[in-house]
């Protein structure tokens, strides 16, 4: 039975994988597909247009510059906010490592002892460990907000939790484990009452959302170019202009600088201050072109797509025996954590793969809100452009022919 | 929306499986899912050498008890949590490993665990596999007194 909607038949003919393979591809939470086009200009790049920037006096090495300074722009329009607020690194990790080592670094005093970090239990290994390592050094306090029963984030907790010695809020803007949207607008709200700063991981949601930087008035959102279409090898920090130009550079050496004299550096101007060394021009032209196909299929028919596919996924789910899903939270994005009674999820992704079916198994790397719901593994389903109701028809069949092994 | 420029007309249309050749009934075979159902010394055992491996990545955790006398396996038991892969493969280990010499057991490879099983498995679950002997080995190489042996199967050589 296929129902799919009119995007996705064009589409899924210009992912070249997904064209040749004959796979069910649901695990683009943990990265995405690739359009023709994105890979096509990385590589035109390099036919073309291949040479360092910000250095050469010759045509070539401004025309490589002009593309890797659109690239910023192109971004900044994406998520709201300006060219010299876009921070280029490699994925969301080193960008949230950035603020850690710059901001953290700085603001966390030891001689004061009570400073503390609001997370979450919602978090990625990568929007948690970061700030209980930054903790563990400067003998500040980790608090992390719980969840309810249903994965959504506790706000009564946050609100108790976020207080005059909080110095950083970092919270995710969607779970990649369970799918929950969290109401960041709120969480930042409370923050900046506290004087606190905000690092949110948009790693989730600016792949299938719109996200508005100003208005959301966040003080960083780092997320990673492979997740939305892009080439990997590159992410993205969003930050305050006045912040990042209070911060001290997280990576010194070439290009991040304005005047070298044998005593003393004067840094560059934003945003090219933290990208220190020849940076990963030609992912930046093709996340760039990520963002432009995202942009005309349309960011607000991504989302209701994604939702649609959801909806009929936990449907589907459901009407199968034995299946628990993991989480049921108010607004969901396109995520869903399952397990299946006495079958591990291991081997519920193995019986898939010999289908051609690919999910995730395991922990999500999300090890605190697994040991938190009991669990030491589930399934995960995770959707983007391209799929189709026709891939959660095979799912369900494959899961049903797991059922009929472990019989 | 219309098609981008970029056709895939430069790509061959052929269709190609990431099929790799093992099927659901080649890695789930009958005595499998036997012994994943009915495992084998399955419990703990009092007095015995004990060792803990787990495999952080998927959450499968194994708890091997082991008695040794005169250089052989007289007995031994096992706790888990896991995949049908790990737990068949303790129960099947565990059965194959009751009175033979430790020598012996500190030889077993890879190979010998992919015949004992006597299955196909994929390329991302050998270490389910292989996590139950990881246990026995800890235990064994530690009886023998093989320091480096052991330190090495810790930082994941063996």
């Amino acid at each position: 039975m296929r129902q799919d909607t009119k995007i996705t038949d064009n589409v899924a003919k210009e992912f070249p994988l997904l064209a040749r393979k004959q796979i069910t591809f649901l695990d683009s939470a943990s990265t995405s597909q690739k359009p023709i086009s994105v890979i096509t200009a990385e590589r035109r790049f390099y036919e073309t247009s291949n040479a360092n920037v910000h250095r050469g006096i010759y045509k070539l090495s401004a025309e490589a510059t002009k593309l890797y300074e659109q690239a910023h722009k192109k971004v900044a329009a994406l998520v709201n906010c300006d060219p010299e607020e876009v921070i280029f690194t490699r994925n969301a990790t080193e960008s949230i490592n950035l603020v850690m080592y710059s901001y953290g670094r700085q603001q966390l005093k030891k001689e004061r002892k009570k400073d503390n970090i609001v997370t979450s239990m919602l978090e990625h290994h990568s929007n948690f460990v970061p700030w209980q390592q930054l903790c563990a050094h400067r003998q500040a306090e980790l608090r992390v907000i719980d969840i309810d029963s249903d994965g959504n984030l506790d706000m009564k907790h946050a609100e108790k939790l976020i207080d005059d010695n909080t110095k950083i809020v970092a919270i995710t803007h969607v779970s990649n484990a369970l799918g929950t949207i969290v109401d960041i607008k709120r969480i930042i709200r409370l923050a900046h009452k506290k004087r606190a700063i905000t690092v949110i991981d948009a790693s989730q949601s600016v792949p299938h959302m719109k996200v508005d930087f100003k208005k959301l008035d966040a003080d960083f959102i780092a997320f990673s170019g492979h997740k939305m279409l892009g080439p990997t090898g590159i992410g993205v920090l969003v930050g305050k202009k006045a912040l990042l130009n209070s911060m001290q550079p997280f990576l010194y050496g070439g290009d991040m600088i304005s005047s070298v004299t044998v005593k003393e550096t004067t840094w560059n101007e934003l945003p090219w201050k933290f990208e220190a060394g020849t940076p990963n021009i030609a992912g930046a032209v093709g996340l760039a072109t990520a963002v432009e196909y995202m942009q005309k299929v349309g960011i607000n028919k991504i989302e209701q797509h994604e939702e649609e596919l959801a909806q009929y996924a936990l449907k589907s789910l459901k009407s199968i025996s034995d299946i628990t899903i993991i989480g049921n939270p108010a607004k969901r994005a396109g995520i869903i954590s399952f397990n299946v009674d006495k079958i591990h999820p291991h081997d519920i992704a193995s019986i898939l793969d010999t289908e051609d079916i690919c999910i995730r198994a395991g922990h999500h790397c999300c090890q605190p809100l697994m040991k938190k719901l009991n669990l030491t593994a589930t399934c995960r389903i995770s959707f983007h452009i391209y799929n189709t109701k026709d891939d959660i028809d095979k799912l369900c069949a494959g899961i049903k022919k797991a059922q009929q092994v472990f019989k | 929306m219309t098609h981008s420029k970029d056709s895939l007309d430069s790509i061959s249309a052929k269709t190609v499986s990431t099929f790799d050749g093992i099927s659901a009934d080649q890695m789930y075979r009958e005595h499998i899912l036997d012994h994943y159902k009915n495992p084998r010394n399955q419990g703990t055992l009092k007095d015995a050498l004990h060792s803990h491996e787990d495999n952080p990545l998927c959450g499968d955790e194994i708890d091997m008890y082991i008695e040794i006398k005169d250089n052989k396996i007289k007995n031994i038991s096992f706790t888990s949590e896991g995949c049908a892969i790990s737990q068949a493969s303790a129960s099947m280990l565990t059965e194959y490993v009751k009175g033979k010499d430790i020598e012996k057991i500190a030889a077993l490879s890879r190979e010998s665990m992919q015949e004992l099983l006597g299955i196909d498995v994929t390329a991302m679950r050998v270490k389910c596999m292989m996590l139950p002997l990881k246990a026995v080995k800890m235990i064994v190489f530690r009886q023998m007194g093989k320091q480096k042996e052991n330190e090495r199967m810790i930082e994941g050589e063996l």
